[in-house]
């Protein structure tokens, strides 16, 4: 498996670290319920098909990338920079 | 038709005429009591225990593809009950004890070997936290022993004890763990059912959950609606599918977890053994494989195959441990799709809001050796209204709640941390 | 039988090599099984679970009968095809699976007991009584089956991992193949052209015909040497391709030196991971067997491998060859083997309409039904519409027809279709992204049709790459129609084999439908067909086909199982290479690694890196005596600890402090500069992930510490929060735990030693506790940092890490002149507990800021990461386990961690159980075990009374329930 890093270009999937679905951008506020929360950080759509998760480039450039990605063919449709993915959501 | 040696001589010297289908393949009928959706480990134990403890039968069982075809018959068949947080351990125990007389139970040889399992660590640290484990065990009256590095020696004397990259300090012996023939689990579940009224339906996928004022009605399936009182989830590496046909979200994400064969060798793995400082675990079938298996891709997946970077991990941690596995050759390597749960603990449970609706998933990358314990609870739940008490603790809302979340690997319970 | 003047042996190298202790003479260029046939050795192998004799019966990788076990003692390596084994002087090769002797296998019994073992026996029977399963029935099975065996001692050979990279991946080098790369080479694109055989040229070598005019395998010959001149091309040969992975990655495992008597230190095996923009798969295909009665005797082959052998090894299988076709191709056997001078006995062609197509007995319409002779085959019996014959053979030629080698394109879920012109499954485009398939892989099994869709599929290739393809000659070679009239079981009673190596037969599907067992994958999973070495290659279509029949149905409709990778079986050691040994992870080695080793220290695994555990001195024999002393002498006078492995993490900018303020629980926004403050770090679940200290170096410069184990997730985790949460934070951070050699300094005298070492004398002023700052040593400047983890009066000094040896030496030898000295982690962990600190011992994922007491720190004032979710009720009240510090205080003064804690008096049961030990040790502080533990309710509980229980190490220990902090609770000391 590779994944183009905005910043390197196309690497092996073993210079990067996973952490899941890229719903983690949307922080809720603090104050927000239990519900929002449990939702946030537990429940997740985990789609059979495409998905936007998080992976950071830990063994180059130490970007942290949102990944538009099939969960059933592997195909990767899109790499972008996590921070501008939030700048721009904001 | 009862199994068993006698039967076998008598078929053979008959030509092997009279053998019958282990299950009948029966075709939907528009409404039953209950509906299980999902004809793997779980689901089928879930029918047998419905049927056998609680006497009812008016109960399909839908398989979209083929019976069993699901992660029961594609892992590493480790059975054992090493849990050490309060909920686990009650659970596996019970599992384990039901293992233990499955054969019996079913007349079915479902080979369950409990040739012993080691865990082994390699370090203080890890020795303590094995400890603490060992401990649980005994005092949930299953069995657990410390062994230092000569006892493992005595036992496993072909490890590598010279590596000083994570050296071997020891490790925790689990002589009632072992392994069992996983597809005929399902079969033996399989017949087991069958032979007591539920109807097992082969390719037949649910498409729609019917759910009315809150109450659920039956599924729309690729062969005609079912009308059902209760439905039952227990599509492992896919409820997050089926639980959106009832509008919920789950805390699963579906992971690829990869597993590897070699070809059959005379027999010289004779337990089952985990390394401590990298996943990797194995034991050898009674055909000769060494079956052994590692960690997660990391990555959500469903294509139920997994890439080099994992394999090749597994593989070196093999060659750390046990150098004298070099030459076994690997003859295939599989794919299954794990309900990973933030805290890698499974979900027995009513679908809170819905009526009649219930769910068992989230087994994460240890359902196989759970099969027993948890049709036998999830049974008692649609039976019942109530949870059993061994799984009393698997419940949805333990993640809102904070209550009672089982974190064994203490890596803490977010999802991908396991 | 060797053939005068034929094949594409060595004639003029004699080579001798062994099987089973006797010597077998071939020449240079023969495969074990080319050998053993040209020396008449019809018998190599048993069968797996019935101990059939077996012979060779392929000529290639996908060998179902002929594996045998080359080498012995460590190198010993089982189930190696003995059609792949290139020969060699000195070569050892012994068959398997067969007890005394291969001719007298005393398992063959199991052949007797047939009726009795058929598919799925057991399931059925073993069951009683119960105890005999693991100690009579599954030991039996067990010494039964296997096939080779390991040698149970560490792999002694080396192996080896690679990367390539491409712009086209040419999988096959038959005719296709090489079309295929002579096409892109020529065009300039990087090409690498990867075949599992030990020279190009695929059935070029094997069969008779020409092209372009020239022999087929002058041809491949000329073609390699062309592509073996371009600096654009890498030509692998003995590399198999096993698996096609995401994103053009495949796998593929080249035998490098398994065909050398003399490897010249190359290693064995090694496995590439090749990364291609495209591929072209020209894999050809397999013939496939035809089931009947004893189809498994030796002597009994592939027609194609027939012509293998005769052709490129000059041997003649058989001196008087039947052969058993239901196609076209197993005429051109027939005539190649009369062209070599071999009697053909006859040709028994299913079909009647059969094509008279050479000077050879033959018979149309007819089977072959049985096979005589148990060792070696000595006739077979076929059926016509008017009764059986039998001819007198001694080798009979089969094809079934060809089943494409569309392996590699399944290996990512994609299905193959069935072609019902050809009577095979062949592949559809896009199953492998970027992936053509060309030639026999695809069902086109003519010569010039293989030439040419390999030139075309490289055509296209290079258009995708954005290269031209220019024009393209396709060399002439025959054309010939594949006539192919489907016969897949020849019916009869007796048994007829379809997967030869796990002896599954024609009987046991069809009683496997009978049970139930009607999806190919419950057959396959039931009768254990397709399981077996060959994964299938030999069996799975006919295997299918027969379930097709036996359900009624069509074989499309019955479908197919998966083929997954590996292609071919690969070994442990070659996927696992480079980590035998100490090769698993990295080592990281402190700057004061050497001076600890040398001062007799055992040094101890912490994560990747190594660290001392004590330093014994003289007279000492334990452990415990040597961390005693050091524990004493860090409270009575000063000790030295490299603490370099714990993470530095050096982090700037304008919002550096909010960001702080976000990543701990705590608040460092109030961190005065010139000052450290104690930080804890929640996951976003509320759970602790890690603790430290964070100094301000300057009013936008922070310098964190991690604890060792975290240092890489908590750096990760910073880039997140700053990336993925707050981007618009003026931050930036960077590890640099690798640049500083820190080392603790701890003691009523560490200031005193500081100060015979720094250029300025520091003191209380200057550095007050938890005051940091930068000193200069020798002119070098470091960075001090007044901290302590012992609970003394202590420091942490680093510098950069050139300096770290030296600045160690000298400060142990300084130490030793003031009756102190180096310690190690022994001591590190005593003085800690005594203390009251944690460790992840504690914080060990489960735990929260509640549960080790430090809930208050979580600041009410401003959010972080992992406040929401730890203020769910479940991580709050009574039922949390708290935790608590334990001494002992009945008979048994002994603590153990890992133990359970109970009610005294209570049973030690699950129900029962309060609580678990973390952290143990022996004060010599306090002349006492002391420990840490996590108990429900547990600081309610302070001054009760409870039971340690361990189990597994026997002791169980009356204790008393304390605060944590059991040495100086005041904290006098490190204000000193």
């Amino acid at each position: 498996m590779r994944l183009t890093c905005p910043n390197c270009g196309e690497r092996d999937r073993r210079e990067f670290y996973y952490v899941g679905d890229a719903v983690a951008l949307q922080r809720p506020d603090a104050d927000a319920s239990d519900v929002v929360w449990d939702d946030y950080v537990h429940n997740r759509d985990n789609p059979a098909g495409v998905t936007r998760d998080l992976w950071y480039h830990e063994g180059g450039c130490g970007a942290w990338i949102v990944v538009t990605r099939n969960t059933v063919t592997h195909e990767v449709l899109g790499c972008e920079l996590a921070s501008k993915v939030k700048e721009a959501s904001a | 038709m009862r199994f068993s040696g006698l039967k076998v001589l008598a078929e053979g010297l008959s030509g092997n005429k009279g053998w019958t289908a282990h299950w009948r393949d029966a075709q939907p009928k528009p409404e039953y009591d209950m509906v299980i959706i999902g004809g793997g480990g779980h689901g089928l134990s879930t029918a047998y225990y419905l049927a056998k403890n609680h006497g009812m039968t008016d109960i399909a069982v839908l398989e979209k593809g083929y019976l069993g075809g699901g992660n029961v018959g594609r892992n590493t068949t480790i059975v054992r009950a090493n849990y050490f947080l309060q909920g686990n351990s009650e659970f596996y125990s019970h599992s384990l004890k039901l293992w233990e007389g499955l054969e019996e139970d079913l007349n079915y040889n479902v080979m369950h070997s409990q040739r012993g399992l080691i865990n082994l660590f390699h370090s203080d640290g890890q020795r303590d936290a094995f400890a603490r484990r060992g401990n649980m065990m005994i005092n949930q009256g299953d069995d657990a022993v410390l062994l230092d590095r000569e006892g493992v020696r005595k036992h496993l004397p072909y490890l590598d004890f010279d590596q000083t990259r994570f050296p071997i300090y020891g490790g925790l012996y689990h002589p009632r763990g072992g392994t069992a023939r996983h597809d005929a689990v399902a079969w033996g579940y399989a017949r087991g059912a069958s032979d007591r009224g539920v109807d097992l339906v082969q390719n037949c996928e649910v498409t729609g959950i019917d759910i009315e004022g809150g109450v659920v009605k039956g599924v729309q399936t690729s062969r005609g609606p079912i009308r059902a009182k209760k439905v039952g989830i227990i599509t492992a590496g896919r409820s997050g599918l089926v639980a959106a046909m009832a509008g919920r979200r789950l805390p699963i994400e579906s992971h690829v977890l990869q597993a590897f064969v070699t070809e059959g060798l005379k027999p010289v793995i004779d337990h089952v053994i985990s390394f401590g400082m990298g996943h990797f675990y194995i034991s050898q079938s009674d055909k000769g494989g060494l079956v052994f298996g590692g960690d997660l891709d990391f990555y959500a997946s469903y294509a139920q195959r997994g890439n080099l970077p994992m394999k090749e991990h597994v593989m070196e941690a093999g060659m750390t441990l046990m150098p004298m596995i070099g030459k076994a050759k690997v003859l295939r390597s599989w794919g299954g799709s794990m309900d990973m749960t933030p805290d890698g603990s499974p979900i027995i449970d009513k679908m809170e809001g819905i009526e009649g609706l219930f769910i068992d998933c989230g087994w994460n990358y240890g359902g196989f050796k759970a099969v027993p314990a948890s049709g036998w609870s999830m049974a008692h739940l649609m039976a019942t209204d109530q949870h059993h008490d061994v799984a009393a603790k698997f419940r949805l809302d333990r993640f809102r709640t904070g209550v009672g979340i089982m974190d064994e690997e203490g890596t803490g319970s977010q999802h991908n941390l396991h | 039988m060797r053939i005068a003047d034929k094949g594409l042996v060595d004639r003029t190298q004699r080579v001798t090599f062994t099987f089973d202790g006797q010597p077998v003479h071939g020449y240079a260029g023969d495969t074990v099984a080319s050998a053993l046939l040209a020396s008449d050795v019809k018998l190599v192998a048993r069968s797996f679970k019935y101990h059939r004799p077996r012979g060779v019966m392929g000529a290639g990788s996908e060998e179902a009968n002929a594996l045998i076990t080359v080498g012995s003692g460590a190198q010993q390596d089982p189930n190696i095809r003995a059609t792949q084994q290139e020969i060699f002087a000195g070569l050892e090769t012994r068959s398997q699976n067969r007890w005394p002797t291969l001719d007298v296998d005393l398992l063959a019994a199991n052949d007797f007991a047939a009726p009795f073992l058929g598919a799925g026996f057991y399931y059925k029977t073993f069951m009683w009584p119960k105890a005999f399963w693991e100690k009579i029935y599954e030991p039996v099975i067990r010494r039964a089956a296997g096939l080779g065996a390991l040698s149970r001692q560490h792999n002694p050979d080396s192996y080896e991992k690679a990367f390539a990279f491409c712009d086209l991946l040419v999988i096959g080098a038959g005719p296709s193949g090489l079309m295929a790369a002579l096409t892109a080479a020529r065009a300039g694109a990087e090409v690498i052209l990867a075949d599992e055989d030990s020279i190009m040229g695929g059935r070029l070598n094997g069969d008779a015909g020409d092209v372009g005019g020239m022999g087929g395998a002058d041809w491949a010959a000329k073609a390699v040497d062309e592509l073996e001149a371009m600096p654009n091309v890498r030509l692998m040969t003995r590399t198999t391709v096993t698996g096609a992975y995401d994103q053009g990655t495949f796998g593929a495992i080249e035998r490098v030196s398994h065909h050398l008597a003399n490897a010249g230190g190359r290693p064995k095996e090694c496995f590439w991971r090749i990364v291609a923009k495209r591929s072209v798969l020209c894999a050809g295909a397999i013939e496939r067997p035809i089931a009947f009665e004893n189809n498994d005797r030796p002597g009994i082959m592939m027609a194609s491998a027939v012509r293998t052998y005769v052709n490129r090894y000059g041997v003649a299988p058989g001196k008087a060859v039947t052969v058993f076709t239901n196609n076209d191709s197993g005429h051109q056997t027939a005539r190649e083997l009369i062209a070599a001078g071999v009697h053909v006995a006859m040709v028994i062609d299913s079909r009647r309409d059969a094509p008279d197509s050479g000077d050879y007995p033959m018979v149309k319409g007819a089977e072959v039904c049985n096979a005589g002779g148990r060792k070696a085959l000595e006739s077979v019996t076929y059926r016509t519409m008017i009764g059986e014959e039998k001819v007198a053979t001694d080798c009979l030629a089969v094809s079934g027809g060809w089943n494409p080698s569309v392996h590699l394109t399944c290996h990512m879920n994609g299905r193959p279709v069935w072609r019902e012109d050809i009577q095979s499954f062949v592949p559809t485009d896009g199953m492998i992204p970027g992936m053509t398939t060309a030639g026999a892989c695809q069902g086109s099994f003519s010569t010039h049709a293989a030439l040419r869709e390999g030139a075309a599929a490289a055509g296209a290739a290079l258009e995708a790459l954005g290269m031209d393809a220019g024009a393209i000659e396709v060399p002439a070679a025959e054309d010939a129609p594949y006539n192919v009239t489907p016969l897949w079981a020849v019916g009869g009673k007796g048994r007829a084999w379809l997967d030869f190596q796990n002896d599954v037969t024609v009987k046991d599907v069809k009683q496997a439908a009978k049970e139930n067992f009607r999806s190919v994958e419950h057959m396959k999973r039931y009768t254990t067909q397709g399981m077996s070495p060959d994964q299938g290659k030999n069996s799975n279509v006919g295997a299918l086909a027969v379930l097709a029949d036996a359900t009624g149905r069509g074989i499309p409709e019955t479908g197919t199982t998966t083929f997954r990778p590996p292609f071919v079986p690969v070994s442990i050691a070659a996927l696992g290479a480079g980590a035998q040994g100490d090769g698993f992870a990295p080592q990281r080695f402190t700057t004061s690694h050497k001076a600890s080793v040398d001062a007799g220290a055992p040094m101890i695994e912490a994560g990747l890196w190594y660290r001392p555990s004590y330093y014994p001195a003289a007279g000492e024999t334990t452990w415990r005596q040597s961390c005693d002393r050091e524990v004493t002498m860090v409270r009575e006078a000063v000790g030295v600890c490299d603490v370099s492995t714990l993470g530095k993490i050096d982090i700037q900018g304008a919002d550096a402090a909010e960001f702080l303020d976000f990543v701990y629980c705590n608040m460092f926004s109030t961190l005065k500069v010139g000052r450290v403050r104690y930080g804890l770090m929640l996951r976003e679940d509320g759970t602790v992930m890690d603790d430290g200290t964070t100094a301000r170096w300057g009013e936008s410069h922070f310098v964190m510490t991690t604890t060792t184990a975290a240092a890489g997730p908590v750096m990760r985790h910073l880039e997140y929060v700053h990336q993925c949460l707050r981007p618009e934070l003026d931050v930036a951070m960077i590890s640099t735990t690798e640049q500083w050699a820190q080392f603790a300094v701890a003691g009523p005298k560490s200031r005193e030693l500081l100060n015979t070492l720094v250029d300025e004398d520091i003191d209380n002023d200057s550095f007050p506790f938890m005051g940091c700052g930068e000193i200069t040593v020798q002119g070098i400047k470091g960075r001090l940092f007044r901290i302590s983890f012992s609970g003394e009066h202590a420091y942490e000094i680093a510098v950069p890490a050139r300096y770290g040896e030296s600045l160690y030496r000298m400060m142990v030898a300084k130490a030793a002149t003031m009756g102190g000295g180096a310690y190690g982690m022994e001591a590190l962990n005593v003085l800690r507990i005594e203390k009251g600190f944690i460790t992840h011992a504690e914080i060990h994922g489960r735990t929260t800021a509640f549960d080790v007491g430090m809930g208050r720190m979580v600041s009410a004032k401003k959010d972080c990461v992992g406040k929401t979710m730890s203020e769910r009720p479940g991580l709050h009240g009574d039922e949390r386990e708290q935790l608590v510090g334990l001494k002992p205080v009945g008979p048994v003064k002994q603590l153990t961690a890992g133990a359970h804690l109970f009610d005294v008096g209570a049973e030690p049961t699950r129900e029962n159980e309060l609580g678990y030990t973390t952290s143990v040790g022996f004060s010599p502080t306090m002349q006492s075990f002391l420990g840490f533990g996590f108990l429900r309710n547990g600081r309610a509980r302070h001054g009760d009374e409870v039971m340690m229980v361990d189990h597994l190490r026997g002791v169980t220990t009356r204790c008393e329930v304390c605060d944590p902090v059991f040495f100086d609770p005041e904290g006098g000391r490190v204000r000193g």
